[in-house]
């Protein structure tokens, strides 16, 4: 690989900064004080503290899972803390009184909350580490009957709702990150769009870890009524830090009869130094259940940091002719390791879903996809379209492709489609030679190579992606 | 065509270059003035590609000795992107299939950049796609070429066409046509030259690398070098490339081996 190849994907990463902000963190460890320790902290009802323990208890009996095609060092879940909380100085009611220090970060993220709120006519629910801290447009939002806020919010003003479908989607057992969320979840946003209600706007999350070595536990639930459809985005950054930082989200989708949800996601968290030093760990489970007949629910991911990614946004199609997409980008540069994919699990009659994957490895880094699309015996006339692309940057970075397939019904009918390309030295040649510089090159081809994907996201995210992918492999070409 | 008193755009002085390290321009001397077609003739092996690369700044293509002067300036201190920019464009013997990256957005982007370089203006979208069907005309191109990613499945005849129709785009000072004639049928040998001819003025100039005499019936060079073993062996007009054709290359290496007293 030439130096210019290299040269490409090796620019510092922009938000490694660390918020001086005073925060309440719970001593290290995970033991059943620790759990009553954070359900008491947020006040929380007794059936969740039950939850909570109950997920403890499966979580002991389970074992991390060897599967994934990663490697790193055993994680030490006693060394990890896992409540933080930002003291806020005073109660918030507005937007005005969140703390300046905290503005400013959201300043350096480019995240101008008002603007961004005002202008783009979307509501963000920033979560700052463990709880939020303000919560924009909920008012608005509230006319139609939306609740859109933190989900430790939701507890106490529906808990009912949160009751009725929490862990109905990710059991508390589901697999061991999703039993450690259970246990230890802090925060996440919940959402829920009743009967019949389009939702007016774009739903937006800011995530940020920011508290070094602790863990975040996020949970999310997102439930539309019959009939109702909500397109929610979620963007991540995290500032550098040196040491490895555990994040174990689970995200619950429920769309009933007609219901709609469409969940874009951009991911950057910090993914370690050029020499795979530190880094986030993000290991996530993410899926929508098409409960109703004509449901949708449609995953776009664009995965371009952590330092390792462990994460299969899924779909369970129950209800008839229900659908499942999935869309993705996982960009690997360095020493970054992504493990990602999808699972399409039909059980109703006539359920359709579509697959487009497209991995860009650079560096040293391991880009996996791995997806399961399973055709259960009561899913007739099922369809699935599968569409794996890799591309790959350099010499010394690898792709991989784990497609499993298992059908139980005869009328099904599942494609399957492959292709690795390698962005090569002719090529970045050819560009040269009608004057068009090795970034531009690259940003171009890449573009080229995501567009099937960027053009499900949201308008706003497509132009963030593009961005971010070209700065995410600048230095690594040429 | 020879115009009296036209400035040297290229010259070339005992080039020397290596690929991994072996050694295949072994000293070449060329001048090429504003106006003139050259054809470089020679047989495989000779030298002539790589003397095309080498003028567009190949990475894998090592100067090790010599020096080009483009315009009076030293070329090798310009990247390649900047040898592009400054008027250097290569027709590529195997054009370069780029999967996923629509062909007119290509061109517009070459296009704009080597516009803005000269201090012009830029074309958007809906103006670039008038401008580009324009020229498609000349090559005789259908329009779905524009939506289709760069060369990508085009047939050998298409992938040349797309070369030229980026020539006519750029409207470069020196083309290095590098064996622009291999593998097209003689209807669209004709529509090439055709193209290229059209573009040639007494401000520009044109080096045809080629190994066959064929494409000299179309495009009519003012002077012919034959190449060897890394250099220029033998210059001549274009009755040159027609006694080549007759007798062959070996009687041009017999005949300089004899007056070499080898």
């Amino acid at each position: 690989m030439s130096a210019v190849l290299q040269n490409l994907v090796n620019q510092p990463y922009k938000h490694g900064f660390v918020t001086e902000i005073e925060s309440d963190v719970a001593p290290k460890g995970l033991n059943e004080g620790t759990i009553r320790l954070i359900s008491a902290k947020k006040n929380e009802p007794e059936w969740l503290l039950e939850f909570r323990l109950k997920a403890y208890q499966k979580w002991l009996t389970m074992e991390e899972p060897q599967w994934p095609n990663v490697k790193y060092p055993k994680i030490d879940f006693q060394a990890i803390s896992y409540y933080s909380a930002p003291k806020p100085r005073k109660k918030l009611g507005s937007m005005d009184e969140v703390d300046p220090e905290l503005l400013r970060t959201f300043e350096k993220l480019g995240v101008p909350m008002h603007e961004r709120a005002v202008l783009a006519g979307v509501a963000v629910d920033v979560i700052f580490d463990s709880v939020s801290v303000a919560t924009t447009y909920k008012q608005k939002l509230a006319e139609v009957g939306i609740i859109f806020g933190s989900i430790s919010e939701a507890v106490h003003t529906h808990p009912d709702l949160v009751r009725q479908y929490l862990g109905t989607v990710v059991p508390i057992g589901d697999n061991y990150y999703a039993a450690l969320n259970s246990a230890v979840f802090t925060d996440g946003s919940f959402c829920f769009i009743p009967k019949g209600v389009k939702c007016p706007m774009d739903l937006s999350t800011y995530f940020r870890i920011n508290t070094q070595e602790s863990g975040q536990f996020e949970r999310t639930l997102i439930i539309a009524e019959e009939g109702a459809s909500v397109s929610y985005l979620e963007g991540c950054t995290a500032p550098r830090f040196d040491t490895n930082q555990l994040h174990a989200a689970v995200v619950e989708l429920i769309a009933h009869d007609n219901a709609d949800i469409k969940y874009s996601t951009v991911q950057n968290w910090y993914a370690g130094d050029e020499n795979g030093v530190g880094g986030i760990f993000n290991f996530v489970t993410k899926r929508g259940l098409a409960k109703g007949v004509n449901s949708r629910i449609s995953w776009t991911q664009v995965e371009t940091g952590s330092a390792i990614t462990w994460k299969y946004p899924s779909c369970v199609l129950q209800g008839d002719n229900s659908v499942g997409e999935f869309y993705s980008v996982a960009v690997t540069n360095n020493y970054q390791q992504a493990d990602t994919g999808t699972k399409m699990i039909h059980l109703g009659k006539n359920t359709r879903s579509t697959i487009v994957s497209k991995g860009i490895s650079a560096g040293h880094s391991n880009n996996s996809y791995r997806g399961l699309v399973r055709i259960g015996p009561t899913a007739t006339g099922a369809r699935n379209y599968s569409q794996c692309d890799s591309m790959l940057i350099g010499d010394q970075c690898s792709a991989s492709t784990f497609p499993y397939i298992q059908v139980r019904n005869n009328s099904a009918i599942v494609e399957h489609e492959a292709s690795t390309s390698k962005i090569g030295e002719d090529q970045l040649f050819y560009f040269a030679q009608r004057g068009i510089g090795n970034e531009e090159a690259v940003s171009m081809i890449i573009n080229g190579f995501c567009k099937d994907v960027f053009q499900q996201l949201p308008m706003e995210f497509a132009v963030e992606a593009t961005k971010l992918l070209g700065f995410k492999l600048e230095g690594s070409v040429g | 065509m020879i115009y009296q008193n036209s400035k040297p755009l290229l010259e070339v002085r005992e080039l020397r270059a290596t690929v991994n390290g072996i050694e295949i321009l072994k000293g070449i001397d060329l001048t090429v003035r504003s106006g003139e077609v050259h054809a470089i003739m020679g047989t495989n092996g000779s030298g002539k590609s790589t003397f095309a690369k080498v003028l567009a700044g190949h990475a894998a293509y090592v100067v090790t000795g010599g020096t080009v002067a483009f315009k009076g300036k030293n070329l090798f201190e310009l990247a390649p992107e900047e040898r592009a920019r400054a008027g250097v464009f290569l027709a590529f013997q195997y054009p370069i299939e780029i999967p996923g990256v629509a062909n007119n957005q290509f061109l517009r982007l070459t296009y704009n950049t080597v516009q803005a370089q000269r201090g012009k203006d830029e074309l958007d979208p809906l103006e670039f796609d008038d401008f580009v069907r324009e020229k498609m005309k000349l090559l005789e191109m259908s329009p779905d070429f524009l939506d289709r990613s760069v060369n990508a499945g085009f047939s050998g005849g298409e992938k040349k066409r797309n070369e030229i129709l980026q020539m006519a785009l750029l409207e470069p000072l020196l083309a290095i046509l590098d064996e622009t004639d291999s593998g097209l049928d003689i209807d669209a040998l004709r529509i090439v030259a055709n193209g290229v001819n059209q573009l040639a003025t007494k401000d520009n100039a044109t080096i045809l690398v080629t190994h066959y005499q064929r494409l000299l019936n179309y495009i009519v060079p003012d002077y012919v070098h034959v190449m060897e073993s890394g250099r220029i062996i033998k210059t001549g007009g274009k009755q040159l490339a027609l006694d080549l054709e007759t007798h062959g290359y070996d009687w041009v290496s017999i005949e300089q081996r004899a007056a070499a007293g080898v």
